[in-house]
This record gives structure tokens, C-alpha cells and sequence, in this order.
């Protein structure tokens, strides 16, 4: 159950093989590529940086897989993300999950990045020709980590500020 | 009570401070209540830790509620919303 932070990029077919090496009672491979768009919300972006906290971005990773590990007969997931300075068209994040059969991994990777995307702490910081400015959380992922039961706790919905952890799912 | 505070993003930046070790009152038992007492300091601390803000925290590196207690050596982050992915 490999997680790595990192500012290098990283190669899927490496990754994936690596993975699945010498586990025979694999029958399917999901993998998810996050990458650096050049438009959000209207304006061009020139680059991006992305801020994490060290050590508890493992273990909410860590916790996010357990917790897919929990609901789906998984073989290995591997997490991938990187920090630091990013451009258009870079790599972010590699979430990769190997199963007997394709219904668990699918629906684990999706799992995975929705979770993710709501509660490990990254920040992205984009240079746009209006200056910087800090990305804004999206409902829309509130909405994609309900789908699973789970409240998010991200504020920026109405009900979600300061939640008590057992209300943070 | 001796505790690390840290500060991520936004709130590290409005704040001009990233990490530092704070003695809290007697009365000061939960993360609710470091936030409210780190908020007495007025100006930009008011502010940027004003309740109904966007603004998440953690105790001992999970996330956590206004409810969670602190001990002594714990660590309490606030930070925005996540946006990682």
C-alpha cells in the first residue's frame, strides 16, 4: 500500500507494473491521472504551487485507503502526489488500485480521489496574469464524497462549518 | 499547557506565521477554545479565526472539531479547506 509524497514526476506504466508485479490473482487495474489544467475559472493559469502538512497528509491518506480497503476486496492501491511547483499539463496525482475483478477497483479509485480531494491537506496556489491566489474548494467535490454517505466537513456548504470530528466522517 | 500551533496556506500567509508554540490559560481545554483564545489577539488574528470563516483544524495531525481536547505537547493546525488533487 505504497503512498509518496514527492515533488518528482512519475511514470504510469512504471507505476502500474511495479504494482502488479508477481500478483498473479490480479484481474483488474484501475488507475486515475490528475493533471494541471491551464484555465480555472475563467482566467489562465501560468504555473501552481502546491502546499501540503507533512505527516498528516500520510496518515489522511493512509486513512483514506484503510477506509477503501474497508469497503472493496482490493488487491494493493498505490497513492501518488506530488507538491510543490507545478505547470500546465504536469502530472499531480496517480491513485492506482489492483482487484480480482473490475467492479472493486473501479468504484475504490473513484473513492480514493473523491475522499482525497476533501480531506488530505493540499493546497494549490495558482499564478494567474491577475496575480495569485489560493484555489477555492469546490462544492462540487462535497457533492461527489456524499455520494459514498460521507459529509465531507469542508466548509464553504452551509452546514459545514467547525463540525465536530464525529460529523467529519 | 504547552502546545504547537500551525498555520497552512492562506491562514499561514494572512497570518505571516507558520508555526509556534503557545502557553494557554488555565481555561483553555479544547481546540474550539485555542482558536478562540489565538482570536483575543485582535487585528488580523480576529479575523482570519472569525467564527463562521472557511476554515478547518486539526488536532495531533486529524482533523478535528471545536469539541476536540487539546493536552499538553499537542499540536493544533487551522488551514482552509483542502484543495489537493
Amino acid at each position: 500500500m505504497p503512498i509518496h509524497i514527492q515533488t518528482e514526476d512519475f511514470d504510469l506504466s512504471t507505476e502500474v507494473a511495479r504494482l502488479r508485479a508477481n500478483q498473479p490473482q490480479v484481474g483488474a487495474v484501475v488507475a486515475f491521472v490528475g493533471t494541471v489544467r491551464d484555465m480555472n475559472e475563467g482566467d489562465a493559469v501560468a504555473s501552481m504551487e502546491l502546499e501540503h502538512y507533512p505527516g498528516m497528509t500520510e496518515k489522511s491518506l493512509q486513512a483514506i485507503v484503510d477506509q477503501a480497503r474497508a469497503r472493496w476486496d482490493l488487491i494493493d492501491v498505490l497513492v501518488i502526489h506530488r507538491v510543490g511547483p507545478l505547470k500546465p499539463l504536469d502530472q499531480i496525482v496517480l491513485v492506482a488500485v489492483t482487484s480480482r475483478h473490475r467492479g472493486e477497483a473501479f468504484a475504490a479509485c473513484e473513492f480514493i480521489m473523491d475522499y482525497l480531494k476533501t480531506q488530505a491537506p493540499f493546497w494549490k496556489k495558482e499564478q494567474t496574469a491577475q496575480g495569485a491566489r489560493w484555489v477555492d474548494a469546490r462544492v462540487a467535490d462535497d457533492e461527489a464524497m456524499a455520494r459514498w454517505g460521507i459529509s465531507s466537513g469542508q466548509p464553504g456548504t452551509d452546514s459545514a462549518i467547525g463540525l465536530p470530528p464525529e460529523e467529519l466522517g | 499547557m504547552n502546545i504547537q500551533i500551525r498555520f497552512f496556506a492562506s491562514v499561514r500567509e494572512a497570518l505571516g506565521t507558520a508555526q509556534e508554540g503557545v502557553d494557554l490559560p488555565e481555561h483553555v481545554h479544547t481546540v474550539g477554545e485555542v482558536r478562540d483564545f489565538l482570536r483575543q489577539r485582535g487585528g488580523v488574528w480576529a479575523e482570519v479565526l472569525a467564527e463562521g470563516r472557511a476554515l478547518r483544524m486539526a488536532y495531533n495531525q486529524q482533523m478535528a472539531g471545536v469539541a476536540t481536547p487539546v493536552a499538553e505537547g499537542g499540536e493544533v493546525a487551522f488551514f482552509p479547506p483542502v484543495t489537493g488533487g
